[in-house]
C-alpha cells in the first residue's frame, strides 16, 4: 500500500474543504452576477440610479423610447403609462408618468422592476428619477401618478434607435408585512 | 487509516455475515458494489415506466391517458430518477467494486462512509418517490427546475424534493471523496498513476468534477428552500432577485454534472475494447489527457443552455466557441477507439457490441450537440424535441450503454458464471433497434418545431411520434430481458475461468471468479 504523499486523513480534510468552500461558491456566484450585470448593463437591469454626464443634448438624433407595462401573477392593480411612446434626443432629460389604481378593498404595497430591451442598451438609458426605487402603498380604492424620469445616454450605439422601458408590477403586500426593510435592497 | 482496514478485516475474517444484517452494517466494497448496482437497477425500471407513461400519451396527438398536470409530474420524475438514481448510482457502484480491484486493493479507503453514503440513496428516493402520492402531486417544473417555476408556482412537494436532492447530493460527495482517497492512497506497489486502467482514470477525475459542482447544486436547492419558506429573494423579481441567476448557478452544475454521468462510460468502454480487441489501447496517454481537457472544459460552457435567455452578444460567442471546443478532446477519444479497433483480431461478445454501438451513436449526439452549439440556430433548436434526441444519443446509448457494457463484462468476475451470451445478444439488439427508433425520429420532429415537455401535438408529428413510442416500448420491454439475463447469471452458468475474456487485462482478472469476499489482503506486486 503506497503512503506516499498525503494521509487519508489529511486527504480526506482538503476534500471537505473543497466541498464547503465550493457551496460557498455557489452562494457567491450571486453577488457575482449582480455586479456583472449592474457592471455590463446586462440582462435588461439599467445602470445605477444616480446619472453624472453632462447635459449635452445630441440635436442630431432622435430615439424613440417605448413604455410597456404589465403584472405579475396575482396582481389586480391596473397599472400602465400615460403615454406608450415618445420620441426624444439622446441627452435630454425627459419625464414621463405612470398610472396605477387598486381597485382592492385593502391596502397594498407594490413594487415595480424595470427592465430595458434591448439588452446592450440598457447601459446608456440612466433614471434620475423613478417610482421603482420605492414601494407604491395604495388605500383601497386610491389612484396614484408615478413619475420616472431619465436621460438616454448620449453614448448609446448608433443603430439602436428604439428603446423598450417595460415594468412588470409585483404585488408585495405579504411580503412587506413580514419584514419592512426589504425596500432597501433593490435600488435599480 | 490502514488501522481501520485491519479492524475491519479482524470482523469479517471468514467471509460475510448471515442474514439482512450482511447487507445493512456491510463495509465491503463488493457487498456495496451490488447494493449500488441493484438500487440503481431498480431506479432505472422505476424511470423507465414512467418514460412509458410518457410514450403512451405520445403515441397519438391529442390528450388520451393522463392530464397535462400529471404528464409534467412523469416528464420531472423520470428526468431526476435517471440522472440521480439510475446513470450516477449505477457508475458509484461500479467505481465500489472494480477500483479496488483494479489497484490492488484490499477495499475502499473509508468503508464505513461507504456503507452511510449508500444508504443514504434509498433515503433520498423514498422521499423523492412518495411526492406522487401527495396532494399536490409530485414536482412538475422539469428535471432543471427552473425558478420560479419551482419556487413561486412550485406544488406543496417541492420541500421533500429539495431534501431528496441534499441527501442525494450528499451521498455523491461522500462516495467521490472516498473513491479519491482510495485511488490516491491504496494503489498496490508500483501501480503508478500513469499505469492505472483507463476506468480509474476517469473516475478520478469524475470524482473531482463531483466534489466541484454538487456543492453547487446542493446551494442552489437550499436558495429555494429559503425562497420558498423564509421570504428571501434569490430568484424573485418582486424581492430583487433574477429568475436567469438560477439558470446560471443551475448550469454551472449542470453541465459538468452531464460529463459526470458520461466520463466513467468513456473510462469502461476504453477497457472493453481492447479486450475484444485483442490490443493495447491506442493512445493510453492522449485518452488521459482528453478526459482532464473535458472536465476542465465543461466548466466554461454552461451558458449553452441559455442562449435564449437573452446574453449579451459577446457571452454567446464565447459560450459558442467554447462548446464547440470540448469537441477537440472528445475527437480524439473516438479517434483512439477507432484506432484501437482497427486492424485488431476483433470479436462480438455482448459488451463488445454495448463498446461498438456505443462508440457510433455517443458520436451521433456529439453531432447534434455541434448543431445546438452553434448559438444562432439554437434560437431554432432551443427546447424542441431537438434537445431531447440530442441528450437522448449521449446518454442512453453513451452512459447506459456503457453501463450495460461494463456488466457484461464484468458479470463472470461478480458471479462466478457466465451470463447466456444467445440471449445477451438479443438484449443488445432489442435495445439498439429499440432505442434507435425511439429517438432518432426525434431529430426530425424537433427540427420541425415539435416543443418538449408538452402532451399533446401537432398532427403533422403523429407519424414519428408512433415509430418513437414503438421503438420506447421495445427499448422498455428488453431491459426486463436484462433483469432475467443478470438472475439466470447469478443463479449458475457455465462456471467463469479467473479470466473469461482473452484479451482482457488488468488485476481484476488474477483473482478467481467469482471474486471472493476479500481480495488482494497482501497487495499484489505490479511489474
Ligand atoms: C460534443 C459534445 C457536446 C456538445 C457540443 C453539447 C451541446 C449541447 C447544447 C448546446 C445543449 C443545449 C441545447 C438547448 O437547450 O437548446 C445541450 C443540451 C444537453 N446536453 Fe449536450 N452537448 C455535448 C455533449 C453532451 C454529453 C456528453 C451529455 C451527457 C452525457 C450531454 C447532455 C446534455 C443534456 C442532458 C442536455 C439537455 C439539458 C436540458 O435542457 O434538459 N451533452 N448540449
Ligand atoms: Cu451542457
Amino acid at each position: 500500500m503506497k503512503t506516499e504523499g498525503l494521509s487519508t486523513a489529511s486527504l480526506v480534510k482538503r476534500l471537505l474543504l473543497l466541498v464547503v468552500g465550493m457551496f460557498a461558491f455557489g452562494f457567491l456566484l450571486v453577488p457575482i452576477y449582480d455586479v456583472m450585470c449592474q457592471a455590463f448593463g446586462i440582462n435588461g437591469k439599467t445602470a445605477g440610479s444616480v446619472w453624472q454626464g453632462q447635459e449635452q443634448v445630441d440635436m442630431q438624433r432622435e430615439v424613440r423610447v417605448q413604455f410597456v407595462s404589465s403584472n405579475a401573477e396575482g396582481m389586480r392593480w391596473s397599472f400602465g403609462p400615460e403615454d406608450n411612446e415618445i420620441m426624444l434626443h439622446p441627452g435630454e432629460a425627459r419625464t414621463v408618468n405612470f398610472l396605477a389604481h387598486n381597485p382592492t378593498d385593502r391596502v397594498m404595497v407594490a413594487q415595480a422592476i424595470p427592465s430595458v430591451a434591448p439588452s446592450r442598451a440598457a447601459a446608456f438609458f440612466h433614471k434620475t428619477e423613478c417610482f421603482c426605487f420605492t414601494q407604491q402603498v395604495l388605500q383601497p380604492g386610491e389612484s396614484i401618478e408615478m413619475p420616472v424620469r431619465f436621460v438616454v445616454d448620449p453614448a448609446l450605439p448608433n443603430d439602436v434607435r428604439r428603446l423598450t422601458l417595460a415594468y412588470t408590477l409585483f404585488d408585495v403586500t405579504e411580503r412587506m408585512a413580514a419584514s419592512l426593510d426589504l425596500a432597501a435592497v433593490h435600488t435599480n | 487509516m490502514s488501522a481501520v482496514i485491519d479492524n475491519h478485516h479482524a470482523d469479517h475474517a471468514h467471509g460475510p455475515a448471515k442474514g439482512p444484517m450482511r447487507w445493512i452494517l456491510t463495509t465491503n466494497h463488493k457487498d456495496i458494489g451490488s447494493m449500488y448496482l441493484w438500487f440503481s437497477f431498480a431506479m432505472f425500471l422505476l424511470g423507465g415506466t414512467l418514460a412509458m407513461v410518457i410514450r403512451a400519451e405520445l403515441f397519438q396527438p391529442g390528450l388520451q391517458l393522463v392530464q397535462p398536470e400529471f404528464f409534467n409530474q412523469m416528464t420531472t420524475m423520470h428526468g431526476l430518477i435517471m440522472v440521480f438514481g439510475a446513470v450516477m448510482p449505477a457508475f458509484v457502484g461500479l467505481a465500489n467494486w472494480m477500483v479496488p480491484l483494479m489497484i490492488g486493493a484490499p477495499d475502499m479507503a473509508l468503508p464505513r462512509m461507504n456503507n452511510f453514503s449508500f444508504w443514504l440513496l434509498p433515503a433520498a428516493f423514498g422521499l423523492l418517490i412518495s411526492t406522487l402520492f401527495m396532494e399536490g402531486g409530485a414536482p412538475n417544473f422539469g428535471w432543471t427546475f427552473y425558478a420560479p417555476l419551482s419556487t413561486t408556482y412550485g406544488p406543496d412537494s417541492t420541500t421533500f424534493f429539495i431534501f431528496a436532492i441534499h441527501l442525494a447530493g450528499i451521498s455523491s460527495i461522500m462516495g467521490a471523496i472516498n473513491i479519491i482517497a482510495t485511488i490516491l492512497n491504496l494503489r498496490a506497489p508500483g501501480m503508478t498513476l500513469m499505469k492505472m486502467p483507463l476506468f480509474v482514470w476517469t473516475w478520478l477525475i469524475t470524482a473531482f468534477l463531483l466534489i466541484a459542482v454538487m456543492p453547487v447544486l446542493a446551494g442552489v436547492v437550499t436558495m429555494m428552500l429559503m425562497d420558498i419558506h423564509f421570504g428571501t429573494s434569490f430568484f424573485n423579481a418582486a424581492g430583487g432577485g433574477d429568475p436567469v441567476l438560477f439558470q446560471h448557478i443551475f448550469w454551472f452544475f449542470g453541465h459538468p454534472e452531464v460529463y459526470i454521468m458520461i466520463l466513467p462510460a468513456f473510462g469502461a468502454v476504453s477497457m472493453i475494447i481492447p479486450a475484444f480487441s485483442r490490443k493495447p489501447l491506442f493512445g493510453y496517454t492522449s485518452m488521459v489527457y482528453a478526459t482532464g481537457a473535458i472536465a476542465f472544459l465543461s466548466f466554461s460552457v454552461w451558458a449553452h443552455h441559455m442562449f435564449t435567455v437573452g446574453i449579451p452578444l459577446t457571452g454567446e460567442l464565447f459560450f459558442m466557441y467554447a462548446t464547440m471546443l470540448i469537441a477537440v478532446p472528445t475527437g480524439v477519444k473516438v479517434f483512439n477507439w477507432a484506432t484501437t479497433m482497427f486492424r485488431g483480431s476483433l470479436t462480438f461478445e455482448a459488451p463488445m457490441l454495448f463498446a461498438i454501438a456505443f462508440v457510433i451513436l455517443f458520436t451521433i449526439g456529439g453531432f447534434s450537440g455541434l448543431m445546438l452549439a452553434i448559438a444562432p440556430a439554437d434560437f431554432q433548436y432551443h427546447d424542441t424535441y431537438f434537445v431531447v434526441a440530442h441528450f437522448h444519443y449521449v446518454l442512453v446509448p453513451g452512459a447506459i450503454f456503457g453501463i450495460f457494457a461494463s456488466a457484461y463484462y464484468w458479470l463472470p468476475k461478480w458471479t462466478g458464471y457466465m451470463y447466456d451470451e444467445v440471449l445477451a445478444k438479443t438484449h443488445f439488439w432489442m435495445s439498439f433497434v429499440g432505442m434507435n427508433l425511439a429517438f432518432f425520429p426525434m431529430h426530425f420532429v424537433g427540427l420541425a418545431g415539435m416543443p418538449r415537455r408538452i402532451p399533446d401535438y401537432n398532427m403533422m408529428f403523429a407519424n414519428f411520434n408512433m415509430v418513437s413510442s414503438v421503438g420506447a416500448f421495445m427499448f422498455g420491454a428488453t431491459q426486463l430481458l436484462f433483469l432475467f439475463i443478470v438472475i439466470k447469471c447469478v443463479r449458475g452458468g457455465k462456471p467463469a475461468p479467473a479470466k473469461p475474456w482473452d484479451g482482457a487485462e488488468g488485476l481484476e482478472w488474477t483473482v478467481p471468479s467469482p471474486a471472493p469476499y476479500h481480495t488482494f489482503s497482501t497487495p499484489p506486486e505490479v511489474k
